[in-house]
């Protein structure tokens, strides 16, 4: 009786724990964070002038966990992707990481009065594997469209490929990450991918 | 003034020299990339718009944008849009998309009239949404391939596909064809500095994400061009 009391326990606090964010369906969990994050861009007037510091840390606080990295990372290596050991692919996520929460973290600070329009949404119940269509509107533009691809895992869905008007943010790198590991391998993509991170940390600085 | 002018063909002569010399010594330095065979010219061509970029189109659409009030901006790039949904429509219509074609059409007369002679966008309101659409499309969905990137001097990226397809689009542009010289050529410098001006803000993103700009570029256009001839809806490239 006491086992099945403490096993139960474990059950609620094993489980019951992680089922909101393993519940929310990718559309609501595409919507919710974009609201969310839109909101706090439009009421922020230091994001809106530009400050970077603070939109990176708008984006980590509430972007990144929603990301699989090393999903975007294998994917923008493509087939060099076997190249690499484990510890390699570690250090070429983290890295990748922080160049793709600085460019969207720059998008956002170059965000106006676009309006984003949640396209419907269909799936299975027993996909694994799901893209979210979402549209950003303005006056005098074509509306572009955004779309976001998730992927079920135990922790829940999460994005690991994002598309502006059919261009993909990861799979654009593919052919300079395969160029640089060609001329100077896996390590040279690595210190160039650093080298990157640094300049733009320098110039922030600056700013 | 005339000193400013003196000093910007300066540049200009500077940088076509650089980008020239940059050719030369690049010449045969291809990385292997299928798509993009001559790239040693592309990445020369390539410098030598990002420099003319830099002296002349971007100054001054940075100072488009500062002083236009926002909506005179989207007048203006409304204005233009109208002029470009007729050919848009007879694209669409090359295409076999005779709804679609109906439908731009129906904007230009929406927009021509109610719509100011263009300045403002009724038909979207309506819910006549707008097409991009262009000659190297058409050939696209004919089943001309894209073959070769090629940089092109001024235009930008292309494909040999598409630079014909830019021919084309250059021969039927109406604003090319207004009789009045001054009349035309202050309108077509007014939209190149308008279309400048609206991609002032992608610009910077671009800086910020692009490892290598050139391939950064190149590989956008080729995904985009891809995605516009499928008109959104282009199979998912495979992953590896």
């Amino acid at each position: 009786m006491k086992r099945g009391l403490l096993g139960l326990l474990a059950g609620v606090v094993f489980f019951a724990l992680p089922v909101f964010a393993n519940d929310m369906a990718p559309d609501v969990l595409v919507k919710n964070v974009t609201s969310e994050v839109l909101d706090i861009v439009r009421k922020d007037k230091d994001i809106q002038s530009g400050n970077t510091k603070k939109s990176i840390e708008l984006v980590d606080a509430k972007v990144l966990p929603h990301f699989n990295f090393k999903r975007m990372t294998q994917l923008a290596l493509g087939r060099e992707a076997r190249k690499t050991t484990p510890e390699q692919l570690t250090v070429l996520a983290e890295e990748f990481k922080t160049l793709l929460v600085r460019t969207y973290a720059k998008a956002l600070t170059e965000f106006r009065n676009q309006e984003v329009i949640f396209k419907p949404f269909k799936m299975e119940a027993a996909d694994t594997d799901a893209k979210v269509r979402t549209e950003i509107r303005q006056s005098g533009g074509k509306p572009v469209p955004m779309d976001y691809y998730l992927e079920k895992l135990s922790s829940g869905w999460k994005v690991y490929d994002m598309e502006v008007g059919g261009v993909s943010l990861v799979t654009n790198y593919r052919s300079s990450f395969s160029q640089e590991i060609q001329a100077n391998g896996i390590d040279g993509l690595i210190r160039s991918l650093q080298a990157k991170n640094k300049s733009t940390e320098t110039v922030q600085k600056a700013k | 003034m005339f000193n400013m002018v003196k000093q910007t063909s300066g540049s200009v002569k500077k940088t076509v020299a650089v980008a020239l010399l940059a050719a030369a010594l690049s010449g045969c330095a291809t990385s292997g990339n299928q798509k993009d065979p001559v790239e040693g010219f592309n990445r020369a061509m390539f410098s030598f718009n990002e420099g003319l970029d830099a002296v002349i189109i971007k100054p001054v659409a940075q100072g488009y944008d500062a002083v236009m009030p926002s909506p005179v901006r989207t007048g203006v790039t409304n204005f233009f849009g109208n002029i470009a949904d007729f050919f848009i429509g007879v694209n669409n219509l090359l295409q076999g998309k005779p709804t679609e074609a109906a439908s731009d059409i129906g904007r230009v007369l929406v927009n021509s009239t109610i719509g100011l002679l263009g300045v403002i966008d009724v038909a979207s309101n309506m819910g006549m949404e707008k097409h991009e659409e262009d000659f190297g499309q058409t050939f696209g969905r004919w089943g001309v391939g894209d073959g070769a990137y090629v940089v092109v001097p001024v235009f930008g990226p292309r494909t040999v596909r598409d630079t014909a397809g830019l021919v084309l689009d250059v021969a039927a542009d109406p604003v090319a064809h207004v009789d009045h010289v001054p009349t035309r050529n202050s309108l077509l410098v007014l939209r190149v500095v308008d279309t400048r001006a609206d991609m002032l803000p992608a610009d910077k993103v671009i800086e910020e994400a692009a490892l290598d700009k050139y391939a950064y570029v190149r590989d956008g256009y080729l995904q985009r061009r891809r995605n516009l001839i499928h008109d959104g809806n282009a199979p998912r490239e495979k992953a590896d």
